[in-house]
């Protein structure tokens, strides 16, 4: 009867800080968020309850074409990431040898470690018109004068790949290391060819790290906010921008508010599709550590 | 046919591409760190020479970060920040893992669900809504007991709890990866031979984990360190590196004050990275 006692008390003991943490950090403030985009000013200091932020959202075409720009151009950056960063993992994975294999890895986290903003910053560097690749091309004799390569919808597609690629290769890295290789030479004996090897087996068995990979990156890129504004300058039209928009510059917590609610909405919307159409869950995917 | 030693068109194609991804990768980084050593006042070519004027020269125009008083105080706040998140996270961390790797209870698979959660949930959006709620909660709090609630107003209690919302993941992930492995017979063993559960946490289940610990603090700390987007919302006078660095590159535009600080954290983040491999490397010893 102690001995279960004391469990109990253990047990309590461990989910205190647990629920503390969820319900004070995550839920509650979010529960604020959707009562506050829910609220409408109707005069100084008087509020009423209504649906105005989110009905100006679908008025104002602006506000969602920037949402569902935001949208495509994140889900165009995961596609990208994906297909770029696949073979790289596998080649760390599968054909590295056992040396270079730690070392590429090691390599690959590097970046990992410096912050958006210097990675950012590195890109301005290279890019902008008085940057080095046009200094280079200038000095080639390519073109005659400055080239801007900044502030442009490639420029931020290729900077927003560059900062997420990490969390796609990572998880893609360590489920692919636990494959074994037996199952890849199986399938060649089995007659296969590269291609049904890669479709039928290979895909498959790393679909998790895939839909792992997916899943951060898209949510990363969706909610990014450094790499747009500072590839795309002023109109990038990113949707965080609006919500810092509403926030900070116009002081409308509650436009602000519904706007946060959307883009978690939405990134939601994405993920939990992705999810039913890969068949798998969130627990064997991004959980799984 | 896996690893054919042959060097086929298509193998040598497939390590080109790779060299390739390999420099893209570090193509932004090195022109960021290079520009940091050429004396000149702007990050761009020609290459003037090299000079280490913007880390240590005390004079305008070329002010070295380690003059610069508000760099200075960034790193600072930074600092202070990353510490308490790293050590808070550490401990909700192992608390948790001991919570779903130990503990028995209703709906677990739900709560293990909703630890994960706040790491899908985008940035910008964990640091409004705790800004709103610690803002209602101020407001209601001063309109009834009449007293200023600073701490809930943006700055650094706020940013800390703002970027420990979702870093206690993480820490939360690694260290449950590193309990599951445990041996419960080893701690079976020690209470056989007479410890007390207590003695047996303190020196056979926590000395198991410390690798975990560590080498998650560390990520925590090196996580907490380059946030931008949690932090941007939450941020009071007191503003950590990111921010100050941001602030300078709207204002004044690019300096390469700010390619030497990028130095400088590339330096520190690496040697951090550097102690979390060793850390972990001793952990396969075992």
């Amino acid at each position: 009867m102690l001995q279960k006692d004391f469990k109990r008390l253990v047990l309590i003991l461990l989910f205190t800080p647990f629920a503390l943490w969820i319900s004070l950090l995550i839920i509650l403030p979010h529960i604020g968020m959707i009562r506050l985009s829910l609220r409408e000013k109707v005069a100084p200091r008087v509020y009423e309850f209504g649906f105005g932020h989110y009905i100006d959202f679908l008025q104002e075409p602006i506000y969602w074409n920037t949402l569902l720009r935001t949208g495509s151009m994140s889900l165009l950056v995961t596609a990208l990431a994906l297909l770029i960063g696949f073979p790289i993992a596998y080649y760390i994975a599968k054909l590295a040898g056992n040396r270079t294999r730690g070392a590429l890895f090691l390599l690959c986290l590097v970046p990992l470690w410096v912050s958006d903003l210097i990675r950012a910053f590195g890109w301005i560097l290279l890019l902008r018109e008085t940057g080095v690749l046009s200094s280079f091309l200038q000095w080639t004799g390519v073109v005659s004068g400055p080239v801007e390569f900044l502030y442009n919808d490639v420029t931020v597609v290729v900077g927003l790949v560059y900062t997420v690629m990490l969390f796609m290769i990572v998880p893609l890295v360590s489920t692919l290391d636990g494959m074994d290789n037996a199952m890849i030479e199986a399938g060649y004996n089995l007659g296969g060819n590269g291609f049904t090897v890669l479709r039928r087996i290979i895909i498959p068995y790393a679909m998790p790290g895939i839909v792992s990979g997916c899943i951060v990156v898209f949510m990363l890129t969706a909610g990014s906010y450094l790499t747009p504004i500072l590839l795309g300058g002023k109109n990038s039209s990113w949707f965080t921008e609006q919500i810092y928009n509403q926030f900070i510059t116009r002081f409308n917590w509650e436009a602000g508010a519904a706007f946060g609610i959307l883009l978690l909405l939405f990134t939601s919307l994405v993920i939990w599709l992705g999810l039913k159409l890969s068949g798998q869950t969130l627990a064997n995917t991004v959980a799984r550590s | 046919m896996l690893r054919t030693n042959r060097l086929t068109p298509f193998l040598l194609g497939y390590r080109l591409y790779v060299a390739v991804f390999f420099l893209f990768l570090a193509a932004p980084l090195v022109a960021a760190a290079a520009f940091a050593f050429n004396d000149s006042l702007f990050p761009a070519l020609p290459w003037q020479g090299f000079t280490l004027d913007w880390f240590f020269n005390p004079t305008e125009p070329k002010r070295g970060m380690f003059y610069d008083r508000r760099l200075l105080s960034g790193l600072y706040y930074s600092f202070v920040i990353a510490s308490c998140v790293a050590v808070l996270s550490v401990a909700f961390g192992t608390t948790n893992a001991f919570l779903f790797v130990r503990g028995d209870f209703p709906a677990k698979n739900f709560f293990y669900i909703l630890m994960v959660v706040p790491l899908v949930i985008p940035g910008v959006i964990l640091g409004i809504s705790i800004l709103v709620l610690a803002s209602d909660t101020a407001n209601a709090l001063e309109g009834a007991l009449g007293m200023e609630l600073s701490f809930l107003r943006p700055g650094l209690f706020l940013v800390v709890l703002g970027q420990f919302s979702f870093i206690t993941t993480i820490t939360s992930l690694v260290i449950t990866a590193r309990l599951k492995k445990f041996d419960g017979a080893l701690e079976e063993a020690a209470l056989n031979l007479g410890a007390s559960r207590l003695r047996v946490l303190a020196t056979i289940t926590l000395p198991f984990l410390r690798p975990a610990m560590i080498a998650s603090g560390i990520v925590a700390f090196l996580v907490s360190f380059e946030n931008f987007n949690t932090t941007l919302f939450l941020v009071g006078s007191d503003a950590p590196l990111t921010i100050t660095m941001y602030d300078r590159m709207a204002k004044v535009g690019s300096t390469p004050v700010l390619n030497a600080v990028s130095v400088f954290l590339m330096l520190g983040s690496g040697l951090l990275a550097l102690v979390s491999i060793l850390v972990q490397r001793d952990k396969t010893a075992r």
